[in-house]
């Protein structure tokens, strides 16, 4: 029929159609890579040093030991409270803001807005928001709940705008043209095909939270990371293991949790 | 009674989708409007509720000029047309009741919609329309749930439940099998009698607009080339309405002025 096609074998076209792109970048990965190992210093000196040390905190951390478990689960409370608390107050923030920052239901300057308010909480990672808070609030849980609610608002309301944009528009078309209000049609046509999504990114949401409330923690925003922190300041090692096992089992339970929840949503 | 005079559709700077199309519906008429895709169909059933807005021209409904509303009275002109779409469009994860009940928010307060507080009227309202369609056992599932020709009747009882003067359905049987199609025509025949009710059906199924409609109304390049009877759709209107393939339209089409338009 068509004599253009003189051979019948076929081959996956290249993902980089230009052959010279397409080698010329392999062959800068490639430089680059073989430069960065060449001029990283590695002091194996220094490493071998590391792993006695190593060595010596985990040898004085077995066993673990739990006998302070007053102080591990008050610790555990604050975290799960934090947690908690900044995932309610992220959603409520962030639900409002994905829909300023969906391009599709939203006019430009408040779309401008609400993307501007995800880009700034998502700018940093919490450990840094959380060193400011403490710096501004004092030390203390209070820190790590404005800390996580920056957070939360960062990838919920962002992944939640995402979904918006996503959305099947027939639905908003067919409310639209019924002469409904614009708030009722959000109400009718857009929060029912986000709703699945919304649940999903909350359990997900503070998940993370509980695991991030551990982190900054650490810089002393409260919660199980402070207590982590005063354990290894006093050399307390198998306190700090115990607690680390602790920190590891509730992550698991409660990822087992959000992952069944999750799959029952529909 | 509907009547549009010289409406003029244009995307930016593109050859119009609409040059100049004149169209009279006068009351208790089903009337199918047949074309090739990207005739413009569409495009002419979505200017008379202004889900696209018209480039020129008038569309009256019942003695009210439609095409220079704006906020709440377009609103509030909507409400008395109801629509009819291919894709059904109804909210998948709401049930078949709160499906039915949308097409009274826009004559219900902010309040009620925020709380889901229908009417009782509403409700029974409803009940009657969902028993005249078949679809009354179904109130609490889910949308999604249902086969393509019964979402069909709750999207025909939604927009039934907006009290519209007009209805406008937008190839509501393209996504159907054969027998839900011919069911859903049957309907919307059987139901611009009822209530006499003019429909505008787009379609794609000429035998189906020859069976349940009184006349057709043939679209090309944007404008009406035929509107007769069934009976007067003989072979050589056909031709004019569905003839060349559409490189042979976009050659027309470029003749015409500048370039192609597929909307």
């Amino acid at each position: 029929m068509n004599d253009a096609t003189p051979s019948r074998t076929w081959r996956k076209p290249p993902f980089i159609a230009n052959p010279w792109l397409r080698w010329g970048l392999i062959v800068v990965a490639l430089i680059y890579l073989s430069w960065a190992a060449s001029t990283l210093p590695f002091d194996w000196t220094r490493v071998s040093q590391g792993m006695e040390r190593a060595a010596r905190i985990f040898s004085g951390a077995f066993p673990p030991n739990f006998s302070r478990h007053d102080l591990l689960i008050k610790g555990f409370l604050e975290s799960l409270q934090i947690a908690i608390l900044a995932t309610l107050l992220g959603l409520a923030l962030s639900v409002p803001i994905a829909f300023m920052a969906a391009r599709n239901i939203a006019i430009k300057p408040i779309y401008l807005i609400g993307r501007a308010l995800i880009i700034i909480t998502r700018s940093f990672h919490p450990v840094i928001v959380a060193i400011l808070f403490v710096k501004a609030v004092g030390f203390g849980p209070v820190a790590g709940i404005l800390t996580l609610t920056i957070y939360s608002i960062g990838f919920v309301a962002k992944m939640l705008a995402e979904r918006i944009e996503e959305i099947d528009w027939g639905q908003v078309e067919a409310l639209r043209a019924s002469g409904t209000r614009y708030l009722t049609v959000l109400q009718f046509a857009v929060l029912p095909q986000i709703m699945p999504r919304q649940i999903g990114l909350s359990i997900y949401q503070l998940d993370s939270n509980l695991r991030a409330s551990a982190v900054v923690g650490i810089v002393g925003a409260g919660g199980i990371g402070s207590t982590l922190m005063n354990a290894f300041g006093r050399y307390d090692y198998d306190f700090a293991l115990a607690i680390t096992l602790v920190i590891i089992a509730v992550i698991l339970v409660s990822e087992a949790i959000s992952g069944r929840i999750r799959r029952a949503i529909w | 009674m509907l009547r549009i005079q010289q409406l003029v559709k244009r995307y930016g700077h593109d050859e119009p989708v609409l040059k100049g199309l004149d169209l009279e519906v006068p009351d208790e008429s089903v009337v199918s409007i047949i074309g090739a895709s990207g005739a413009g169909k569409s495009t002419l059933l979505r200017c008379i509720n202004r889900l696209v807005e018209p480039t020129s021209g008038s569309i009256e409904l019942n003695g009210a000029e439609l095409t220079r509303l704006h906020g709440n009275e377009l609103r509030k002109a909507r409400r008395r047309i109801g629509m009819i779409f291919q894709g059904f469009n109804l909210v998948d994860r709401l049930t078949v009741m709160e499906n039915v009940q949308c097409g009274r928010l826009g004559y219900i307060p902010y309040w009620r919609a925020a709380l889901r507080k229908y009417s009782t009227e509403d409700i029974d309202r409803a009940y009657t329309l969902m028993e005249r369609v078949g679809i009354a056992h179904y109130a609490n599932k889910r949308a999604d749930e249902l086969s393509g020709g019964e979402r069909q009747r709750v999207g025909v009882v939604r927009a039934l439940m907006q009290n519209p003067e007009i209805l406008l359905a937008d190839e509501p049987t393209a996504s159907l099998d054969p027998v839900s199609s011919r069911q859903i025509m049957e309907l919307l025949q059987t139901l611009a009698q009822e209530l006499q009710l003019p429909v505008l059906i787009n379609i794609h199924n000429v035998a189906e607009a020859r069976e349940y409609t009184q006349r057709i109304v043939g679209m090309r390049f944007g404008r009406l080339i035929f509107d007769g009877k069934p009976e007067d759709l003989d072979q050589s209107a056909m031709d004019t309405v569905y003839s060349g393939t559409p490189a042979e339209d976009r050659q027309q089409a470029e003749q015409d002025t500048s370039k192609a338009v597929v909307s």
